[in-house]
């Protein structure tokens, strides 16, 4: 184990870097934030007739279908900065930079969770800034639901930052990261209750419904959900726990040594 | 200790195809050593070893005693390494940069900035100490990569073709640079194919398909012979342009 006060001064300069990074590039703070957004501005109006929603756990009344897809625009937001990150990395391998982070002496264990520690970092700030414009629209949650669902939204920003690194240590090049939209972020996000209820998708198909429940983004929803109602999902948490230690296993396999390639 | 790398029967293949090949050397404190080599010789493979970041089937790598297999961070805290990649962020100052990797290395705020100053004032390069490196040239950079591998004050500090892409000035900038750090007590490990970066009294490591060929004095491998036209003779390679 390293020192306890290296330790945290390496990880306190890998979590600003990815911050002062973020903050740098304005346009992809921007289109992290357009996205959720065009969907509940434009999205959920379109659909707000078409769905119609019963009262589910956690909600205790009707809600507008801006107010059911708030989590799941949330944890879209986590999942595209997860994906970002991954794409990050990619570019960090094959340009050197992740080169300079593994030859650092610390356990590699720990560089690859500082990197998901800053990922998650950097995707809750975006979460936030979310919510606040959502807040302005009209969308309010009381301050202990906005506060409960910060560890939730953490750990489901974990999970998927996860996902995200264990795919660039199995992704060898950057051209190939656009199939990881096809084949990643669109079946997790539409396979998933972001959308709609799962009832909802039970009575359309159960199949699509059984799929729905073994995927972990849909877990890392209803996390957030209950969260933010000042619930706790017991389920949730425990899909979610175990996406990441398989995801962060996965991915610290990935980067073992015996696993990497040299340049030339 | 004099002796500050170890390397001891080390080969590794990439898939079927063989990369490195039961390769033996020790490296020593205060002198300048050249792995020379074609391309696709193994260079980078055996620096990538000796950073830790693929693992030797079969081989031991020491480094100031410490096993690489083994004790890999004691072996690395002890290391500087520039790679033939840029791996400063261009949008970060130099000194941003520097900090972030003095805390990687575990140093304080205060030391850093410290042994970030020193290092600066070795390379002459501390006016430019706040300048974001997207606005520095090639040749600029590669010294920042420079500077940015002394800040662990490191015993072995090795360099995988460094000049690659660099003007006849800067290239001659920081190989001199690279010489003067040998004298002063460093190991250099000057990973290249231009035999004309190596100095006459330089150590000589002659890296070919993966096999270690010469290992010696550049003098004495090559007697009389120029030692580009040695290099040529023993890898039986076309002249590479300098």
């Amino acid at each position: 184990m390293p020192r306890l006060s290296h330790a945290l001064r390496a990880l306190a300069a890998i979590v600003w870097r990815e911050i002062l990074r973020f903050a740098l590039q304005r346009g992809r703070f921007l289109s992290a934030l357009v996205r959720p957004l065009v969907w509940l501005f434009v999205f959920a109006a379109g659909f707000r007739a078409a769905l119609g929603l019963s009262i589910i756990p956690p909600y205790q009344t009707y809600i507008t279908y801006e107010t059911y897809i708030l989590p799941g625009l949330c944890a879209m937001i986590l999942l595209f900065s997860g994906m970002q990150s991954s794409l990050s990395l990619v570019h960090e391998r094959e340009n050197g930079a992740m080169r300079l982070m593994l030859t650092a002496p610390l356990p590699r264990w720990f560089l690859l969770a500082a990197k998901l520690i800053a990922s998650a970092v950097t995707g809750l700030l975006q979460v936030f800034a979310f919510l606040v414009i959502a807040w302005a629209y009209g969308i309010k949650l009381t301050l202990t639901g906005y506060l409960l669902a910060l560890p939730a939204l953490a750990l489901a920003a974990l999970m998927l930052g996860a996902l995200g690194l264990f795919l660039s240590a199995t992704i060898r090049q950057l051209e190939n990261f656009a199939g990881v939209m096809n084949f990643v972020i669109f079946p997790m996000f539409f396979l998933s209750s972001a959308l709609y209820p799962l009832w909802k998708m039970q009575e359309s198909s159960p199949l699509l419904a059984d799929i729905c429940r073994v995927n972990p983004f849909t877990h890392a929803v209803e996390l957030i959900r209950f969260a933010l109602y000042g619930q706790f999902n017991a389920a949730a948490l425990g899909w979610v726990v175990l996406a990441l230690i398989v995801f962060f296993a996965g991915a610290l396999w990935g980067y073992e040594p015996t696993r990497s390639r040299a340049s030339g | 200790m004099n002796e500050v790398l170890r390397i001891r029967g080390l080969s590794h293949d990439w898939g079927a195809k063989p990369a490195l090949r039961d390769i033996s050397f020790t490296l020593e404190r205060g002198r300048f050593t050249a792995l020379l080599g074609p391309n696709g010789a193994g260079k980078s493979t055996l620096i990538s070893v000796l950073t830790g970041l693929i693992r030797p089937a079969p081989g031991v790598v020491t480094v100031m005693g410490h096993d690489m297999s083994r004790h890999a961070r004691l072996a690395l805290a002890r290391m500087g390494v520039v790679f033939q990649q840029p791996t400063l962020d261009l949008d970060l100052s130099l000194r941003a940069n520097l900090r972030l990797f003095a805390a990687l290395h575990g140093l304080s705020r205060r030391a850093a900035d410290r042994r970030i100053d020193e290092v600066l004032e070795i390379l002459d390069i501390g006016a430019r100490a706040e300048e974001k490196l997207r606005a520095m040239n090639g040749g600029h950079r590669r010294r920042m990569e420079l500077a940015r591998a002394l800040i662990p004050a490191p015993e072995l500090l090795v360099l995988d073709e460094p000049t690659v892409g660099l003007d006849a000035a800067a290239r001659a900038a920081i190989t001199a640079h690279a010489h003067r750090l040998a004298q002063a007590g460093t190991a250099v490990f000057w990973a290249t194919h231009l035999a004309d970066e190596i100095a006459p009294e330089d150590d000589v490591i002659l890296l070919d398909r993966g096999r270690l060929r010469a290992n010696g004095q550049a003098t004495e491998l090559a007697g009389d012979t120029p030692l580009a036209e040695w290099f040529l003779r023993e890898t039986g390679g076309a002249p590479c342009p300098a």
